[in-house]
């Protein structure tokens, strides 16, 4: 009971790291067709800003949302500068200067801080564990990273329900065309999408590095993948989708780490691109995606 | 071919030219429109209607010649823009957004409108004009009916309170009933002083309810005149008429 509690626990921090940069990755590839390989960076550089911060002595409390604002206007910079002048461009020169950015971020990274890693923590506060049961604890930062997940996932959903601005965003995602010629303002949509998807995905940072205990330039690559795994598996472009799917994997993950014999426990990612694969062959429209038959 | 009309008219065309690639989709094109006017476009699939008024909506460019909506050149302005200056248009395919409710997507239509109390104005009356819409306002648009969807694409263009609404091919697809309903809806628009250009594969009902009209082929404006003149003419009739 009390190691089930715990894995579920982990699953749910997982799962949350994962729906954070799902959905900025879903939001961009609705609107733009568009696989963001540098959403990655995005995530990266939200504990590095962070990191920089707290060593010129901001305290990490103001730090944070420091940090998130600089991650937002990266995102503008990243859409501005290398996505817009490709406007009606072939879906995959989008894709290759996707990863031209993703090199050049990490790269820029590499440059100032160098290629090694170094420890990254929050407030003590967050380091303890707390005591659910006899030989359970659940570590605070698991239980901040699931209730920041929540209350971002809510925020969103209300955003893109109850305001004109994120009705706009939807019908931009599913009807690119359709949001032109009624009238919708295609760039103010596209930097709003940009300035929400690298905010949630330098927030996932920032709890990610607080819960490996350290960053580095690639920090970002590995939940890029899990993260583009978890929107496969919902459907791509489908906002809930994302979400359902991040912490499908999520479980998945911790399950497999945890019922695996020990000797295979490193082949985990294995096991999920294979995953991956199997759900591109059989549902490639994903869980609770609708496919593209109705888009033109 | 250019318009030979003294008056610049709500909206003028001339020699438009727009290309897809190496294409030529449309060849030395003018027209015009007065205001109050329905005029009607009709030819074959393919002679370039959606193509006209795709550029006219700015998400097509053209490659020579202009567009003067109200003394203004279009041709250089983005869809956005176009919308803001009163041009509203109700695509072919109707192009609506299947995963958005039909209030969403009616809303979406006064996007760039700010005076809410006559936002909702316009709903009621959208809804009065489509009772069907009222009861499904909370439905997804993609699990609409034809008739249903093609009424919501008619709605959401409405709904921007235009000065010149854009209807491409409104009975597209639909029943013998519900082509009777669209166009009475068109007729009653008409009567209520909205100037409308009406692009149309049925040429029979679109000349019944146009004033005037143009006979577009492979690109180019083949025939004009008031909508009597062309239902009458034998060339119109044998080719679009089924006479």
């Amino acid at each position: 009971m009390a190691f089930v509690l715990q894995q579920l626990i982990n699953a749910l921090a997982l799962g949350s790291i994962y729906a954070l940069m799902a959905i900025g990755l879903a939001i961009i590839f609705g609107i733009l067709r568009l696989i963001n390989f540098a959403h990655g960076e995005l995530l990266m550089i939200g504990p590095f800003f962070v990191l920089v911060l707290t060593l010129v002595g901001v305290p990490f409390g103001l730090a944070v949302p420091i940090a998130v604002v600089l991650a937002g206007i990266v995102g503008i910079i990243m859409e501005r500068l290398a996505y817009r002048p490709l406007r009606g461009a072939p879906d995959v020169s989008l894709l290759l200067t996707s990863l031209g950015v993703s090199i050049f971020l990490q790269n820029i990274t590499i440059m100032f801080f160098g290629g090694q890693s170094r420890a990254f923590s929050g407030p003590a506060f967050l380091d303890q564990r707390l005591p659910v049961m006899q030989n359970v604890g659940i570590s605070t930062i698991d239980v901040v990273i699931f209730a920041t997940a929540m209350v971002l996932v809510t925020l969103f959903s209300l955003f893109v329900t109850r305001t004109m601005l994120g009705i706009s965003m939807r019908a931009s995602a599913e009807n690119l065309l359709a949001a032109q010629l009624i009238g919708i303002n295609i760039g103010r949509v596209i930097m709003v999408a940009f300035i929400i998807g690298a905010g949630m995905a330098s927030v996932a940072g920032i709890l990610y590095g607080m819960r490996i205990g350290k960053i580095d330039p690639l920090l970002g690559f590995i939940p890029l993948l899990k993260a583009f795994v978890a929107t496969v598996i919902g459907g791509f472009g489908s906002i809930p989708g994302a979400v359902l799917g991040a912490y499908v994997l999520g479980f998945l993950e911790i399950l497999l780490a945890g019922s695996l014999p020990s000797g295979f426990t490193a082949y985990r990612d294995a096991i999920i691109f294979a995953l991956l694969i199997v759900v591109l062959l059989v549902r490639p429209q994903g869980i609770l995606g609708s496919g593209e038959t109705e888009r033109v | 071919m250019s318009s030979t009309n003294g008056r610049d008219g709500m909206l003028r065309i001339d020699n438009l030219s727009v290309y897809y690639g190496g294409i030529q989709a449309l060849k030395d094109v003018s027209l015009h429109l007065e205001t109050g006017e329905l005029l009607a476009i009709i030819g074959a699939n393919g002679a370039g209607k959606t193509t006209l008024l795709r550029t006219l909506s700015g998400v097509l460019k053209a490659r020579s010649g202009s567009i003067r909506f109200e003394g203004k050149e279009l041709t250089r302005l983005s869809p956005f823009d176009i919308v803001a200056l009163g041009i509203a248009h109700s695509p072919e395919g109707r192009q609506l957004f299947g995963g958005l409710t039909v209030l969403e997507n009616l809303k979406l239509g006064a996007v760039q409108r700010t005076d809410r109390a006559a936002i909702e104005q316009d709903l009621a009356r959208t809804f009065e004009l489509f009772p069907v819409l009222k009861e499904r306002r909370l439905q997804r648009a993609g699990t609409l009916s034809g008739g249903e969807q093609q009424m919501l694409a008619i709605g959401r263009a409405l709904m921007a309170r235009p000065r010149l609404l854009l209807l491409d091919e409104p009975s597209l697809g639909l029943a013998p009933l519900l082509v009777e309903r669209i166009f009475g809806v068109i007729a009653r628009l008409k009567a209520e002083r909205v100037t409308l250009l009406l692009v149309e594969q049925n040429a029979r009902m679109a000349l019944n309810v146009a004033d005037r009209a143009y006979v577009m082929e492979t690109g180019r404006i083949k025939l004009r005149g008031t909508a009597a003149e062309l239902a009458a003419n034998p060339e119109v009739e044998r080719a679009y008429l089924g006479g």
